[in-house]
């Protein structure tokens, strides 16, 4: 069972609401089948995202794969321990693997994004 | 016991002593660099190993024991045809005539080698059913570029300039799409049919105006010829598109399909596959383009071209404006086109055919054998090569397709290629030649039928293989997190030095 | 066929495995009307006669001439070792090692070999090899764009041409080549002019990279710390051509501040062979490992600790970024930097700096020589091992030389046909393979040359002081 408290999106992200701002991460499922974590490309500080758009690139040994930003907003902050140790993804996704701090603008969007129970039916299904 | 040596070496920094070697050039003047201002001088010595010839060449002899190679077993490496590498071919390339022309030689004495790239031009188009060829690019990936650098030409020749995109099937080579954006277009990736050829219907509603080509490997990297590529290639030229074929399979259909003919604009050749030049751990190769009309003005330059009076020559600066100008410096990889060459010549149009019949019939015997204990996802008559999954082993077993791999190590075989194409689950693509006997490939089946057995009786001795080899499976996380790419003394000092 | 094993037996086995009559079953699967017309090829040929026939081919080149050319491929001594080593099938009939427990070899071999071209450019990151001199630097160009997010780049029109057009063709994808004009006259003449980079740096858009060479196409030392301030201080990444042999003696990249540098590695004991197979050498600053496209090899750790060697930042390559990737290259060179790497091991430090030297020492041999019978430099500023000469009739010259069994460098109008002021200029180098006696073959076949042209005949010494007539 992943977290209750969060949302997903169906390509793996997570996020945690706390006012205007969003914690975005990759859930454990992703992170275990991408393997070891080796390199995370994060945007910079002031970067406008959209919903179900790229915002940036994880890379494990062998694979590759985009990041795709749950909520429209601006770039409050990006996670700079994980370019020292980008393994953090792997042992903490939930926690200190986080990615990006995004400032919300269009809260509606919300709606869009999975909860605990309809993201556990994803991955059940394969 | 290994299937390689087991003595892993120091590096030839650690080997290094003051004062070693020396022996080879004749000292120069002392004031040989006095007229060089001391501003671009340099300061301090590059800090190379000083060595002595026997430590050196003990070192890399022992090194090379490191290896797997075709002269030492089978190397069933789908989509690479690891064949033999004639050795006659070695001895030609080496020839002071051939080895010591330099490549701004003025042609009237390299006729020699002129004539030998023309009569390779030749016979490729010939193969190929192409109308002209180019011996420039340095490898497959280079062909492919120069291929989708022609085509850009061409739209722009005809002001068509909204076509940037490029068409290609999910389970092509990633060079495909790489190609296509490193010559500034956008990449479509298509679905693959169930049967695992082309969707005709998926590629139909993606053509249109703003295409400016298909990729297609054929036979495909399933190994399947595509039985609907005449109608693809008719779609791509009703849509003003060109096809280009990957010409990486070529070893599947030689004497039986010539892209040129099919109505394919433009295709490379991999020498390094079909033509038997060496892999050389990584390269060199060379990746011949083939074109028909509509690409003959765009040919990169220089061509290899014949006068009236039965001299060569090669194309001068400037002499072809509509070129698309040149991938690389000087001709081509001459010194692996003089091995591709001695290898048509050796085998013939007869002998061409009948390395397609052999590599083709030997893949199918091998499908045979492998599907007694593996899925074969699209079992029917293949060409040089064919996919098997471990796909309904893993889910009983745990034990995955890179466990296998790992533990045909141990077996005495070099694994196929793993988990490509992306497009099949756990798969193994596996492409045994033309050149392996059929005791050969026996064995190479019943060492995989025999993993599947352990599989599920011992599935901890897979999971862990290899157990013979000299170094077990990498840390390969840490050397992608904190890349070590050069020796520093330090470095190396954390970890230990093997005797 | 001739390296096939199938026996008719074989065949018929294999055939009966599959339940089927003929091998033509097997391609029932190509359409009719898509079969291949007959293919015209010549019968199978004997390996003992196309032993003779590839021997008669060798034997119409003439590679007999006392060589002046170099142009960017140089002739040097290789020890033997270099190809006895490389004739060993677990090296050259191996394939790129993908799986690295059974692929130590090339692997460790790899690593040295960047470890060693680390040494000599002074940068940290090398790749595991590129196609040849010309696609390094075009891919190097690539990577400043893709580093500054810019899409223009200046390259020193003292660059090699062949390299100059590879540019131009990889740019064809949509990004912007300029080329820096070179001084036109002047202690400078013939090398790039920081005036004209720095208008063009200022103008226009934004500089992605600057390309120049040391030494450069015309043999030239050029002012590279300052071509790589006036880069920098523009926001752009700077590039450096480099020739691997003459970094024994010169400064490298890292020395004069280049972010990327980038070379052909055929001078480090790869025989010419009229085009290649050779070594392009890319090289970069730590910070751009990222962007440096082709494969890269790592040490690390296997399962139980032993040191061992495995590719790694795969990810940034085509099999698995596919359409993001750096670059779609795939197959190097790796057969030819395992060259480089027993080269250098074989020669060493102080043999590379004696090659170099030599090679400078036998240049100005040459110079003096040629000056003797009136093929003065062209230009003025040092060079290391080549330079051009002024040779009324250059071309004709040349070609006339050639009878006389003297190939007089190059004839700088065939490469660069638009550049006036070298259409009568020959561009000549020595190495430490260059004798005396060529020398004195090459100044007094000139010498009798230009006396047809001038009608007088000079007397010319030799470099060991004794004058000799010249022939007519």
């Amino acid at each position: 069972m992943v977290p209750a408290d969060l949302h997903y999106t169906k390509d793996h992200e997570w996020v945690r609401v706390d006012g205007d701002e969003a914690t975005v991460g990759i859930t454990a499922y992703a992170a275990d089948q991408l393997g070891d974590i080796v390199f995370v490309e994060l945007p910079e500080a002031g970067r406008s995202v959209t919903q179900f758009a790229a915002f940036g690139v994880v890379e494990s040994v062998k694979a590759v794969s985009d990041l795709f930003a749950p909520l429209t907003g601006e770039v409050a902050t990006a996670n700079d321990a994980l370019a020292g140790s980008p393994e953090l993804v792997n042992s903490d996704p939930y926690g200190d693997g986080w990615m990006v701090r995004i400032r919300l603008s269009e809260r509606g969007e919300l709606d869009e994004l999975l909860d605990a129970t309809a993201y556990d039916a994803l991955i059940a299904a394969g | 016991m290994s299937v390689v040596g087991e003595k892993l070496q120091p590096t030839l920094f650690e080997r290094s002593r003051p004062g070693r070697g020396g022996g080879k050039i004749p000292h120069p003047p002392k004031d040989a660099l006095d007229r060089i201002p001391s501003a671009a001088r340099r300061a301090t010595p590059p800090a190379l190993p000083e060595l002595n010839e026997p430590e050196v060449v003990r070192h890399y002899v022992n090194l090379s024991h490191l290896n797997y190679a075709i002269d030492t077993g089978f190397y069933p490496l789908g989509s690479c045809t690891m064949k033999f590498n004639p050795k006659l071919n070695e001895w030609a390339a080496r020839l002071p005539g051939f080895a010591s022309l330099h490549p701004l030689a003025p042609d009237e004495i390299a006729q020699g080698t002129l004539q030998l790239l023309w009569e390779l031009e030749g016979a490729l188009a010939e193969i190929s059913g192409m109308r002209a060829v180019t011996l420039q690019p340095a490898a497959g990936a280079q062909g492919e570029l120069s291929g989708i650098l022609m085509i850009r030409a061409h739209h722009r020749s005809r002001g068509e300039t909204e076509r940037d995109e490029v068409l290609v099937p999910d389970s092509s080579h990633g060079t495909n799409p790489a190609t296509a954006s490193m010559a500034g277009f956008r990449t479509i990736t298509i679905p693959s049919a169930p049967d695992g050829g082309v969707d005709l219907d998926a590629f139909r509603s993606a053509l249109g105006p703003r295409t400016a080509a298909v990729m297609i490997t054929n036979p495909s990297t399933l190994g399947l010829f595509e039985k609907r590529i005449g109608d693809l290639l008719d779609a791509v030229h009703e849509a003003g598109a060109l096809a280009y074929m990957d010409g990486a399979n070529l070893n599947a259909i030689l004497g039986r399909f010539k892209p040129g003919e099919a109505g394919f604009d433009v295709m490379h050749f991999n020498v390094h596959k079909t033509f038997s030049t060496p892999h050389g751990g990584g390269g060199p190769g060379a990746g011949p383009v083939g074109v028909g009309d509509t690409l003959l003005p765009y040919l990169p330059t220089p061509r290899v071209l014949r006068a009236d009076d039965g001299t060569f020559r090669l194309e001068r600066p400037g002499e072809r404006p509509t070129s698309i100008g040149r991938l690389r410096s000087f001709v081509g990889n001459t010194g692996v086109l003089v091995r591709a060459y001695a290898y048509i010549r050796a085998h013939g149009a007869a002998g061409l055919r009948e390395v397609s019949d052999d590599a083709v019939l030997a893949a199918n015997y091998l499908r045979k054998r492998v599907g007694e204990a593996y899925e074969i996802p699209f079992d029917r008559h293949c060409k040089h090569e064919f996919v098997a999954s471990a796909a309904g082993l893993k889910k009983r077993t745990g034990v995955r397709t890179l466990d296998i791999a790992k533990r045909l190590i141990d077996k005495g075989f070099h694994p196929p290629t793993i988990y490509f194409p992306l497009t099949v689950e756990e798969g193994m693509l596996i492409e045994p030649t033309e050149t392996e006997s059929v005791e050969t490939l026996d064995a190479f089946a019943d060492a995989l039928i025999s993993i599947a057995a352990e599989a599920e009786s011992d599935p901890d001795l897979v999971t862990s293989a290899p157990h013979t080899a000299p170094v077990g499976r990498l840390d390969e996380a840490t050397a992608a997190r904190q890349p070590n790419l050069r020796w520093r003394p330090m470095a190396g000092a954390e970890m230990p030095c093997p005797d | 066929m001739p390296y096939g094993p199938h026996t008719a037996d074989d065949r018929e086995r294999m055939l009966a495995a599959l339940g089927i009559g003929g091998v033509d079953e097997l391609f029932a699967d190509i359409p009719e009307p898509l079969r291949a017309s007959r293919l015209d090829l010549p019968d199978p040929e004997p390996e003992l006669e196309l032993a003779a026939r590839l021997q008669g081919l060798a034997g119409r080149n003439r590679t007999d001439l006392a060589s002046f050319l170099g142009a960017g491929i140089y002739r040097h001594w290789s020890p033997p070792a270099v190809d006895q080593i490389l004739l060993r099938g677990e090296w050259y009939t191996a394939y790129t090692p993908y799986q690295p427990e059974i692929s130590q070899g090339t692997l460790q071999s790899i690593y040295e070999y960047e470890s060693l071209l680390a040494e000599l450019v002074d940068l940290d990151v090398v790749s595991a090899s590129h196609y040849d001199g010309a696609a390094a630097t075009a891919e190097a160009a690539l990577m400043t764009c893709r580093a500054t997010r810019r899409e223009r780049v200046l390259v020193s029109k003292a660059v090699h041409p062949h390299y100059r057009q590879t540019l131009a063709a990889y740019f064809g994808g949509g990004l912007q080549l300029e080329e820096i004009p070179l001084v036109a006259d002047g202690e400078a003449a013939g090398t790039t002019d920081l005036a004209a980079l720095e208008r063009l740096l200022g103008d226009g858009a934004p500089v992605a990279g600057v390309v120049a060479a040391q030494p450069s196409f015309l043999g030239l030392l050029e002012p590279m710390a300052e071509i790589g301030r006036l880069a920098h201080a523009a926001g752009a990444l700077f590039v450096s051509v480099i020739e691997p042999v003459s970094l024994a003696v010169l400064a490298p990249p890292g020395a004069y501040g280049a972010d990327i540098a980038a070379g052909e590695g055929q001078p480090l004991g790869i025989a010419p062979q009229y085009g290649g197979p050779y070594l392009g050498i890319l090289a970069s600053t730590d910070g751009l490992v990222r962007q440096i496209p082709g494969r890269l090899v790592g040490m690390t750790t296997d399962v139980n600790g032993r040191r061992a060697y495995v590719m790694t930042l795969r990810a940034r390559e085509q099999d698995i970024r596919r359409d993001k990737a750096a670059s779609n290259i795939c197959t190097n060179q790796a057969l030819l930097a395992l060259a480089a790497s027993v080269y250098l091991a074989t020669i060493g430090p102080h043999g590379l700096r004696d090659v170099a030297a030599q090679g400078a020492a036998r240049a100005a041999r040459l110079e003096t020589a040629l000056a003797a019978v009136g093929a003065g430099r062209v230009h003025r500023g040092p060079y290391l091992n080549e330079f051009a000469v002024g040779v009324p009739d250059a071309r004709a010259v040349h070609r006339r030389l050639l009878e006389r069994g003297v190939l007089a460098g190059l004839a700088l109008a065939d490469v660069l046909p638009d550049e006036p002021s070298l259409s009568d200029a020959l561009l000549v180098c020595a190495t430490e393979l260059t004798t005396d006696d060529e020398i004195a073959r090459f100044a007094s076949g000139l010498a009798a040359e230009l006396a047809v042209h001038d009608h007088t005949a000079p007397t010319i010494p030799t470099p060991s002081g004794e004058p000799v007539e010249a022939a007519r």
